[in-house]
């Protein structure tokens, strides 16, 4: 598991390393597409470890994790676990969107990443639904489970910070 | 019979309450039995929650599918991301037995343990496989004569070398599903362009994510689709919400719904009303 020490991990450095730079990847790239994100560029910027350059671009933050670069890519570069574990580091050093700030929140607040609308509460009811999900939301306990875990990983530092 | 643990999620069960009753109802018409996976949290979303600390999302994941474990269940689920967390989950920690213990070692604090057993199947493709499209065609008891669109979404079908669900550039299982209610799956453009809501991108960067949708609402007009039929509320929540602001009105049906009203659910019971893209059938 990465556990984000500040350092490009050695498994995100071996996994680009396959890399040969082919350009497969940004070509079918729909946010490429659409915005000046080159998915290419983060991957040789992981293969020359330039951490701080990565973590602080909002480029990082562009993919949509769709996967089509990574069932096209040659050299079955896991293009998607890069960008992820580059978001965990970001993350780790405080580089996080107030709106992503606030879904992490709505996970601690409510084991959901959606908040509870009374509106739908009460549609819920009419159609015969249990009014409250019989998720963590209907039982305590498992709610504090799911904290437990929250806090064991670290989690709630993040929405804290 | 069948019988699955049912995984809400979050954004079907309070936002889009007519995806679940749907659910519950089609799979109860088709000899599916449902049973609630109780005290379970968000999958944790993959784009997310994972992109901020894999290791919570790994270990929340892990205690969804050892509460599925406990009851001897594969898991079910109706939307796109919690199947992709879900099943990338079960499968990292079938294949590697340290993450597993590691992750042990977290479920230890509350009292649980996951063997590595639960298997995740989406509704879409136990409707395929289990079912079957021949029985389904023998349940429509309102035949649809609508032409719709069909979207796949992104992690219904990828990453396609550990889904294997469908062929992830020219995938047809959704289109044969949604034929067999006497629909009928218009071709398009670019059909397997993601929405552009995953990944974050909804929250942090919604105007580029708008531009995906937007491309994929020009295509699906186009082809003169009458409704989008995807199979994920994160999907059907971005087709739905920007369209007004795109200058677009096509309804924005789950699959589940759409067989719903073709197995003869009234509209009230499929819950068009939370819809921001109003459905006029
Ligand atoms: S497609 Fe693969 S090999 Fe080619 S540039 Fe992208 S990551 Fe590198
Ligand atoms: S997964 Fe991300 S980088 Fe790869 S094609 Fe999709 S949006 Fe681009």
């Amino acid at each position: 598991m990465v556990s984000p020490k500040g350092e490009i991990s050695k498994e995100v450095a071996d996994a680009a390393k396959m890399c040969f730079q082919c350009g497969t990847c940004t070509a079918g790239c729909p946010s490429g597409r659409r915005t000046s994100y080159r998915v290419r560029k983060i991957v040789r910027m992981a293969q020359l470890g330039l951490k701080e350059e990565i973590i602080n671009s909002d480029e990082l933050w562009e993919c949509s994790t769709c996967y089509t670069c990574v069932e096209r890519c040659p050299r079955q570069v896991p293009i998607v676990d890069i960008i992820i574990d580059l978001r965990n580091i970001a993350v780790a050093e405080g580089h996080m969107r107030p709106q992503h700030k606030g879904t992490a929140t709505n996970l601690v607040k409510y084991g959901h990443t959606v908040d509870v609308k009374d509106n739908i509460s009460k549609l819920r009811v009419e159609l015969g639904l249990p009014e409250v999900p019989p998720t963590v939301l209907a039982n305590e306990a498992a709610k504090a489970d799911l904290d437990k875990i929250l806090k064991a990983t670290g989690f709630c530092k993040i929405v804290q910070e | 019979m069948a019988k699955y643990a049912f995984f809400l999620g979050c954004i079907a069960p309070l936002r889009y309450p007519g995806i679940e009753k749907s659910t519950r109802e089609v799979c109860a018409a088709l000899g599916i039995e449902l049973v609630d996976l109780k005290d379970a949290s968000c999958c944790p979303a993959p784009g997310v929650i994972r992109a901020f600390n894999k290791k919570t999302w790994l270990a929340a994941a892990a205690r969804n599918l050892a509460l599925a474990e406990q009851q001897g269940l594969p898991i079910v689920t109706i939307c796109n991301g919690c199947y992709g967390s879900l099943f990338d989950a079960a499968h990292e920690l079938a294949e590697d037995p340290e993450l597993l213990a590691e992750v042990n070692k977290i479920l230890a604090e509350i009292g649980m343990e996951y063997k590595g057993t639960t298997k995740v199947h989406h509704f879409a493709e136990v409707l395929y496989n289990e079912v079957g499209v021949e029985k389904i065609k023998a349940a429509v008891k309102k035949p649809l004569d609508y032409q719709v669109a069909a979207f796949y979404g992104c992690h219904f079908l990828k990453p396609s070398e550990i889904k294997q669900v469908d062929n992830p550039e020219n995938p047809h299982i959704l289109d044969d599903l949604i034929e067999a209610t006497g629909a009928k799956s218009m071709p398009r453009k670019q059909k397997t362009l993601c929405c552009g809501a995953g990944g974050g991108l909804k929250a942090a960067f919604g105007d580029v994510a708008k531009k995906f949708t937007e491309t994929n609402l020009e295509n699906m007009k186009a082809s003169g689709a009458q409704f989008i039929i995807d199979v994920c509320p994160f999907c059907h929540l971005q087709f739905d919400g920007v369209q007004k602001d795109l200058g677009y009105n096509i309804p924005v049906l789950h699959l589940s719904q759409l067989l719903g009203l073709a197995m003869g659910m009234d509209e009230k019971q499929l819950a068009f009303s939370t819809h921001i893209t109003p459905v006029k059938l």
